[in-house]
């Protein structure tokens, strides 16, 4: 038994350091897995009790993924189609409009700015967290066993930290009086800096929230990256030394090329955090100063329960899904190609 | 070897300019908790609280209602996390064990499930709450919880599953077990690890969820996020009570953090990078 229980514990293997992440060995768990069941299946002549077995055990996550997520999702289309105000919700009347909300959207100038600036957002936060992060993973690899630890717990305490505090934090940092970042600003000469109010304008607002969101995303990236750095076998960058290649040659022609599904992964994943995420902007500054830092998610929300429009709000949310869907097909073939090769 | 790349020093200068640049917003959180207001409120920030204090978190604890948000969030999380469990080892068993019809679209969904866009959909899960009656219970927010973590800890117990070897069950039937008690004595036990830490990154999640309690059930379903953001209303510019607050709100996770890192950031990871 204890042999076996080690075989399980390979999966997340420990060691002297901070943080340990394999991602590799998921892949070579994976590809066992993947063939022998077929084998077995075929050659044991299942009976009907085996070959329902997997249905009934699939029925309720099923049934809760249909009534909880896929519910929601259906209603927000229905609702997306309907005239609803606090009116008609208060007194349960049901307005169908055709594509109304829709097209009020489509026609809106606002929409359009807001959608642009979503871009914009996630595009500037997933490089700065993608470049960031890998640099970061690099530096852990390069660093002493002391350093990289000190470095490690540092970015841990970043990462762990709940969203709701971190933005209140930042904003705490960010106070226009007694905030640590207008005091170091003002010390390092910068004197009009003293007393800046930082949610009164557009971009330094922005500022405030590429910051929060970039310093919590790149723990993730960084210690992946590390990670996948580990599993590089040591000959390849010695043939590559041998070869003349120096840091960038080495990064383009080892690094990249083995840890391409992860570089792939790991931006999809955050242009789809970022894209939604919702809090940092939401309890930063409210989408202000004028509307003017609401992405799609805040604009959505605001618009439909702030606003007390929730067909329009609904009507966003159809928008902002269908977005998102078109950027996840992309992601997800990836990511079926990779099962397929299981 | 590996130095020769950048030399000795600036690797180490690099490295403690992040750490400060990572580590600080924690620090200055827990630190304003315990400093004393003349020093909260002071033209020189003071670095260090030397005369340090509890009284920012006796504001926070007395707090109306304080003890009612953590029951909540407490309450909330706590289900979410427990029924999601029992739902996705079920699942997870199916899909790392059981070759079947409809398998890969199965895991397709639970991929796409794992993005779903909650923040968006909030309007229509406070119309469904509403229009079930369950606006005045802590029963919609734990099952839409529960929810947002279920693909999530299927995925990640499904890795789990996936790496006891077959052989072990497969011996344990050629013994006389029928599959179900192969699972029961053999596979459960050595889940034990993978549960644990799969069943604590859920409770972060629950633990952090904002937007949907921000409009669901605003008045019975009180639970700490909102409690937070709500703080600095409350509590005008009371930033020590506020830091307090927040502090008491991540001290949880940290912790969990910190005990679960080096035993679950693979199945995290693993979990998260394959989708």
């Amino acid at each position: 038994m204890a042999v076996h229980s080690e075989r399980v514990q390979t999966r997340s293997p420990e060691s002297g350091e901070a943080v340990v992440a394999e991602i590799d060995t998921s892949a070579a768990g994976g590809g066992a897995e993947g063939a022998a069941p077929k084998r077995t299946r075929s050659a044991g002549g299942p009976g009907i009790g085996s070959r329902l077995a997997p249905y009934l055990l699939l029925l309720p996550a099923t049934v809760a993924t249909l009534a909880l997520l896929g519910w929601p999702l259906l209603k927000t289309v229905l609702l997306s189609f309907q005239n609803l105000n606090r009116r008609q919700l208060v007194m349960h009347l049901t307005e169908w409009t055709g594509f109304d909300n829709y097209k009020e959207q489509l026609t809106d100038p606002d929409f359009w700015a807001v959608t642009g600036r979503t871009v914009v957002f996630t595009l500037v936060n997933v490089v700065l967290i993608m470049v960031g992060g890998t640099l970061i993973g690099l530096l852990l690899n390069h660093l002493g066993k002391r350093m990289r630890l000190a470095l490690s717990i540092a970015l841990l305490m970043a990462w762990a930290m709940p969203v709701v505090a971190a933005t209140t934090v930042y904003t705490w940092l960010f106070d226009e009086q007694w905030g640590v970042v207008n005091w170091f600003l003002d010390q390092l000469g910068w004197h009009s800096m003293a007393d800046y109010n930082w949610m009164s304008d557009e971009y330094s607002t922005f500022f405030v929230v590429i910051l929060l969101v970039v310093w919590m995303s790149i723990p993730f990236v960084a210690f992946n990256m590390y990670a996948g750095l580990t599993t590089i076998p040591k000959e390849l960058y010695e043939a590559a030394r041998m070869d003349g290649a120096g840091s960038l040659k080495i990064f383009g022609s080892v690094i990249f090329p083995n840890l391409k599904p992860f570089f792939l992964a790991t931006t999809f994943l955050e242009v789809i955090w970022v894209f939604k995420s919702f809090t940092q902007v939401y309890a930063i500054n409210g989408g202000g100063p004028e509307k003017l830092t609401r992405t799609l998610p805040v604009h959505a929300f605001l618009e439909g329960s702030g606003g007390q429009h929730y067909g329009v709000g609904a009507a966003i949310a159809v928008l902002t899904i269908l977005m998102l869907g078109a950027l996840m097909a992309y992601y997800f073939r990836i990511m079926i190609k990779q099962e397929d090769e299981l | 070897m590996r130095r020769s790349l950048f030399g000795r020093t600036w690797p180490n200068v690099i490295a403690v300019v992040l750490i400060v640049f990572f580590a600080f917003p924690v620090y200055w959180m827990i630190a304003t908790a315990f400093k004393q207001d003349r020093d909260i409120i002071s033209k020189t920030p003071v670095f260090i609280p030397f005369d340090a204090t509890f009284d920012h978190f006796s504001t926070a604890v007395n707090a109306p209602d304080f003890w009612t948000y953590v029951t909540n969030s407490a309450t909330v999380t706590v289900g979410a996390v427990v029924i999601s469990l029992v739902i996705a080892t079920l699942a997870a068993f199916a899909i790392a064990r059981m070759r079947f019809r409809g398998r890969k679209t199965f895991v397709l969904v639970i991929m796409m499930a794992q993005m779903a866009p909650w923040e968006v959909m909030t309007i229509a899960v406070y119309m469904i709450s509403r229009d079930n009656d369950m606006l005045n219970s802590l029963l919609p927010l734990t099952l839409f919880y529960m929810m947002m973590v279920l693909p999530f800890t299927i995925w990640t117990l499904r890795g789990f599953i996936a790496a006891v070897p077959k052989e072990l069950e497969e011996s344990a039937m050629v013994d006389g077990c029928t599959r179900t008690q192969a699972f029961v004595k053999v596979i459960f036990p050595l889940l034990a690890p993978g549960l644990m830490s799969t069943s604590l990154f859920g409770f972060i999640t629950a633990w952090n969820e904002f937007p949907l309690v921000l409009i669901v059930n605003k008045e019975q379903g009180k639970t700490l996020p909102l409690w937070l953001s709500s703080f600095k209303t409350a509590f005008g510019n009371d930033w020590g009570a506020t830091m307090a607050a927040s502090t008491m709100f991540a001290i949880p996770v940290l912790i969990l953090f910190v005990f679960l890192q080096r035993k679950a950031v693979g199945g995290l990871t693993d979990g998260a990078v394959k989708g």
